[in-house]
């Protein structure tokens, strides 16, 4: 029936933007709060651009439980692997999108990923004068809390971003260490 | 596009944000106030984490779920809004909106036939990762009130001028209560 396909269509792309609106709604809500207190206002953007790393990252600890039990991807074994994972499965699964992988260091302990658009901020408005840094944060630290529970230090950071007028979003990962699992001495 | 589960995360984020906001600061806190604590000097420190503790509170919680049940209202296309009946519309909430945002209908909606309807849930999702039973009672109102903004939001975008209050006898069921309001 017609009408059931298109249910099910709207329904998926209410599913969808919930995220994304929710997500925006909450920034807004955040810089509305302060602007009229002069004090804050002026670190807004600080406060705001700190506020969503930690938050960022709860939910990145959280999240890669989810990803682990659906998604069935064994241990990476190494940063490249890691990469591809993170744009050809984990992007896909919870943004709908595939990033690009490009930009490697010589050392191969840093990459770029590249979207067309920022995935976060479709049917947000920025708020004037607001760095969409703001925004950006939010995912940095969901991919810091992810890969931190698979025994990864990496450091996540937008360097381009289509809100600010750039042609594409990029994120830069860089690996930084391995986080070690303390064992009992005596034990390999 | 994005999956259903990143929605539930960010939103328990928001409502663990009312947690650190009830009791007296102490040392420890969000990572919120300990940043504020090193950019502000201590005069304005008192006022401004009495400023916070008023900032992320329940009603705060339901004017954000107003404002994306709004928006996600208006995303509907236009021959799902030409509702017959109030009790259409209704129904439109307790299968497609809830189908849509939570993946499940509601189980059961009951009218008085004069405004009033109510939308039973007998395992909402957003209560689901809270233990069963009548232990959590009390935080469970924080964990409906986005919900609570969101129908009346949604509600809004179709003509319809609502409240909405959440009651919860025993986790994870709950029941939404929607009266009309008549202007």
């Amino acid at each position: 029936m017609s009408r059931q396909a298109n249910r099910g269509t709207e329904s998926k792309k209410m599913s969808s933007e919930l995220f994304t609106l929710t997500y925006g709604a909450l920034v807004t809500q955040l810089c509305k709060d302060y602007e009229n207190d002069e004090d804050v206002n002026k670190q807004l953007d600080k406060i705001l651009f700190s506020y969503f790393l930690p938050r960022g990252y709860n939910i990145g600890v959280r999240l890669i439980e989810d990803f682990l039990a659906r998604s069935n991807v064994g241990r990476c074994h190494d940063f490249r692997e890691t990469a591809d994972v993170i744009a050809k499965v984990a992007f896909k699964m919870y943004l709908g999108i595939t990033p690009s992988i490009t930009n490697w260091s010589p050392a191969g302990d840093e990459f770029s990923l590249i979207l067309e658009n920022n995935p976060l901020v479709d049917f947000v408005e920025l708020p004037d004068n607001h760095s969409s840094l703001i925004y950006s944060n939010l995912l940095c630290g969901v991919l810091r809390g992810a890969l931190e529970m698979v025994q990864m230090a990496v450091e996540a950071k937008f360097v381009q971003d289509t809100l600010k007028g750039d042609g594409v979003t990029e994120i830069r990962m860089r690996f930084i260490r391995r986080i070690e699992d303390n064992l009992p001495a005596g034990e390999e | 596009m994005a999956d259903a589960a990143l929605f539930e995360f960010l939103h328990m984020e928001m409502v663990a944000e009312l947690w650190a906001h009830h009791s007296d600061p102490g040392p420890g806190g969000t990572p919120l106030l300990t940043l504020l604590r090193q950019i502000f000097s201590r005069e304005h420190r008192t006022s401004l984490y009495a400023v916070l503790g008023q900032k992320m509170s329940l009603s705060v919680l339901e004017g954000m779920g107003f404002r994306v049940g709004q928006a996600l209202g208006e995303r509907l296309p236009q021959e799902t809004l030409a509702f017959r009946e109030e009790l259409d519309v209704l129904k439109f909430l307790c299968k497609d909106l809830w189908v849509a945002v939570f993946h499940k209908q509601m189980d059961s909606l009951r009218t008085n036939h004069q405004g009033t309807y109510v939308l039973q849930d007998n395992s909402f999702p957003l209560l689901i990762r809270m233990a069963s039973g009548p232990q959590y009672l009390e935080e469970a109102p924080k964990f409906l009130a986005f919900t609570c903004g969101l129908l009346r939001g949604t509600l809004s975008t179709l003509g319809i001028k609502s409240l909405v209050t959440a009651s919860v006898a025993s986790l994870p069921t709950c029941k939404f209560q929607v009266v009309i309001q008549k202007t």
